[in-house]
């Protein structure tokens, strides 16, 4: 990778140098004795070189310290944005619109970034029929459609893994399957994406608060806040976060015009980013694009408060379990067997 | 005073410039680290993280793991405090000051290694109270900033004063620094518990999520520094003539020899506990010892760090073995680079395999985090000989403001004293070695 490396071109005439000289100009007001190693030794040359170098250091990494971000850091209302709960209603106008100009110059793309709030009374809840998943992977990539996922490197929010029958165990499970028929014998699919736990570790673990639980449960990310510390996917025990470790590239022609700001709007390398149950058309009344895309049935997503909800009735009635449930994360995001 | 500051800042700046062909040299091969670093760094910033080899399955890698163990080094500097201001170690007085400054660029060097490790560097001031959104108290990590930030303002200062009097040729004023010295011992034990809090509070990961591994770090850590303090101070004492006493050595190597098998023992514990009771949240650990189905890359690792930590503690007990210089600075060695290796590929990459999901992902350094970190230790370095550079002649008496009186080390160390405070009579004893004159050192 280094081998890419751009030379770092140095002014040369880093403050280094001419302070140095400066020093070695000023008055005597100290005594200073020699100390025997450092026997009075006056290598004009081998100074001369040092002190080159020395400057050189500096003005390296004061130039990579102005900078920031490289060439395509930060312009200076992207860096001075404020947390996204401090923002007006008028900043959000100028940033939705900096942001649908942005895309528009890079990808020619005309999109929309709207902010839904949180439905009154509303709290989401997902359920997920393990006994009909068959492990066709339609969700996932409907999820990175939606989402504005990039295929190249991939990012992906949902994981299904190839279980082991007899086992409930990770260790023996896989993401990487590759199968022509499915379900395969002897194997059945666990899908995990963010449990939007209701005690959530990640959101404990951000020392910026860039990561929030919402009204309605929904864990979301600002990702003009996060500053990639990554401790939130260190924290999280369903592997749910992602870490934007690339600069995402979207092809213009997959690119979903309807962005929500702290869901599917583009974001950049160095951020966290996160399944959000697709915010952007839940909290308007549609359902997840995830289920939507499940040819099986196995996915059930609505309102937990509403007793008459499809979502309520699973839980009251199948035998629901959740992951890792010793950790007391609280999830969401229901399994059952039908 | 404003006008002695001036003059003192000056003077050190120009002592640190003037040396011998030697010190150029080295300050020349550190610089050339620090460049090749730069660039690397700067490469990481075009392309982002990817530049390393962290993925999501693996999301700290070489930078968190040096900033880890750095922690502790920053924290050992107690283990030369202690001694001197709660026991009153007139030997170890006379090099704590050398001590603190190894904090202090330690420190530094934990900073950087943050920086270097976060995706958005340009966002780092969301973390600044009032003008941020500090995650205070809930996050560990705001602890952390706070405790780092603390403990180098505290060294620094405490450092600053003490260099300060004796460069104006006064006795340090004991009410104005021993209570900040007191503050500091707590302080430092606080900074690599904090750290250690980072990783234990994580429900997520069975490896880290254990009680031991707070007092695990500080012994790792007070078994590594002390180490690193007898090849720093043997250095300073041979190259820069700076009396350090044999009993201020050897009272370090005696608190290693306990520091280090109590942090094999606490390392033995960890590996009862997890592998009799052979359960699945052992994986991690039968993954850095043994290996998991095939995945064995971190298993020569480990057992590297355990042999040359074992090695240590026999030489550190064994006076046959560490009389002899060689094998004590072997030992040293030994001690620092098996703690190194057993807080990153021993600890902080095994924490991560297997994955919450089960995954199992190797992890290297890429050749950008090594050029990286290795920048940010000759840094460290950098700046440590920058600080020794004016300390020593302050600390030997031979750099002082024109016309301050010269204190013999005596007087000196009479205002560092502790149980004996205001006694000016009071006698040090036969132990006070004359400081080397220039021309038998040459």
């Amino acid at each position: 990778m280094a081998k890419d490396t751009e030379s770092v071109e140095s002014c040369g005439t880093g403050c280094g140098c001419a302070s140095a000289g400066h020093a070695s100009e000023g008055h005597h007001h100290a005594h200073v004795e020699e100390t025997p190693f450092e026997a009075r030794v006056d290598e004009h040359g081998t100074r001369r070189m040092f002190l080159k170098l020395a400057g050189a250091a500096v003005a390296a990494t004061a130039a990579v310290a102005a900078t920031g971000c490289g060439p395509n850091g930060p312009t200076a209302a992207e860096f001075l944005q404020q947390h996204y709960k401090k923002l007006t209603d008028e900043d959000k106008k100028k940033i939705f619109a900096r942001i649908e100009e942005d895309t528009k110059a890079r990808t020619g793309v005309t999109t929309r970034v709207n902010d839904p709030p949180p439905l009154d009374g509303v709290e989401y809840a997902y359920a997920l029929n393990l006994s009909v998943c068959n492990g066709n992977r339609r969700c996932v990539e409907a999820c990175a459609r939606e989402n504005n996922l990039p295929d190249d490197p991939e990012i992906r929010y949902i994981r299904v893994l190839e279980m082991e029958a007899g086992s409930l165990e990770f260790e023996e499970a896989t993401p990487y399957y590759a199968r022509e028929k499915l379900p395969a014998r002897d194997k059945w699919y666990m899908p995990v994406q963010c449990h939007q736990c209701d005690n959530p570790p990640c959101v404990r673990a951000c020392p910026v608060q860039a990561t929030w639980k919402e009204p309605d449960g929904i864990v979301v990310v600002d990702y003009s806040w996060c500053i990639g510390c990554r401790f939130c996917v260190v924290a999280c025990p369903y592997y749910a976060r992602r870490f934007n470790f690339f600069e995402p590239e979207i092809p213009p022609d997959r690119i979903n015009p309807n962005q929500g700001y702290l869901s599917n709007r583009p974001r950049h390398k160095g951020v966290v980013e996160k399944c959000t149950f697709c915010l952007h058309r839940t909290r308007k009344g549609r359902m997840p694009a995830c289920l939507e895309a499940c040819p099986t049935g196995a996915r059930k997503f609505g309102n937990l408060n509403d007793p008459d909800s499809e979502i309520r009735k699973i839980i009251e009635s199948k035998r629901v379990f959740v992951l890792k449930e010793d950790l007391a994360t609280l999830p969401r995001f229901y399994y059952f067997f039908s | 005073m404003i006008t002695a500051l001036f003059r003192f800042s000056i003077d050190s700046v120009r002592a640190m410039l003037r040396g011998s062909r030697a010190y150029y040299l080295w300050m020349a091969f550190l610089a050339c680290w620090i460049l090749l670093g730069a660039t690397a760094y700067w490469h990481q910033l075009q392309v982002g993280l990817s530049a390393t080899n962290m993925v999501d399955q693996i999301p700290w890698g070489a930078y968190i793991a040096n900033f880890t163990y750095l922690v502790g080094m920053a924290a050992a500097a107690v283990m030369l405090v202690i001694p001197a201001y709660v026991y009153d170690d007139h030997d170890l007085h006379g090099v704590v000051v050398l001590g603190e400054l190894l904090a202090v660029a330690v420190l530094v060097m934990c900073l950087m290694f943050v920086m270097v490790d976060v995706g958005r560097p340009d966002r780092l001031w969301h973390m600044m109270p009032v003008i941020g959104r500090f995650n205070w108290p809930v996050s560990m990590l705001s602890w952390d900033v706070i405790v780092l930030n603390g403990y180098l303002a505290l060294n620094a200062g405490i450092t600053s004063y003490l260099l300060f009097t004796k460069y104006r040729g006064q006795r340090p004023e004991r009410k104005k620094y021993v209570p900040f010295v007191f503050i500091a011992i707590g302080w430092a034990i606080s900074i690599h518990t904090v750290t250690a809090f980072l990783y234990s509070g994580m429900g997520a990961r069975p490896h880290w999520n254990a009680a031991i591994l707070a007092p695990r770090f500080l012994a790792g850590a007070f078994a590594a520094g002390p180490a690193l303090m007898i090849i720093a101070l043997s250095v300073i004492r041979d190259k820069m003539g700076f009396p350090v006493k044999p009993a201020a050595l050897n009272r370090l190597r005696q608190i290693i020899a306990v520091t280090m098998l109590i942090n094999l023992f606490f390392f033995f514990s960890e590996i009862f506990t997890e592998l009799y009771s052979f359960k699945h949240h052992a994986a991690s650990m039968r993954y850095m010892l043994f290996g998991l189905q095939g995945h064995t890359k971190l298993v020569p690792y480990i057992w590297s760090a355990v042999a040359l930590n074992v090695f240590a503690a026999i030489t550190f007990m064994t006076p046959r073995l560490y009389k002899h210089q060689k094998v004590l600075y072997a030992a040293c060695g030994a001690a620092v680079l098996g703690v190194w290796v057993e807080k990153g590929m021993g600890l902080v990459i095994p924490g991560f395999v297997p994955s919450p999901l089960g995954e199992i992902v190797d992890y290297t350094p890429s050749f950008t985090e090594f050029c990286v970190s290795a920048a940010v230790w000759a840094t460290g370095a950098f700046i440590y000989t920058l600080l020794l550079k004016a300390a020593v002649p302050i600390e030997l008496g031979k750099l002082r403001l024109a016309g301050a009186p010269t204190l013999s080390p005596e007087d000196y160390h009479q205002g560092h004293g502790h149980a004996h405070e205001g006694s000016e009579d009071h006698s040090h004893g036969s132990h006070e070695t004359p400081s080397p004159s220039p021309e038998a050192a040459e």
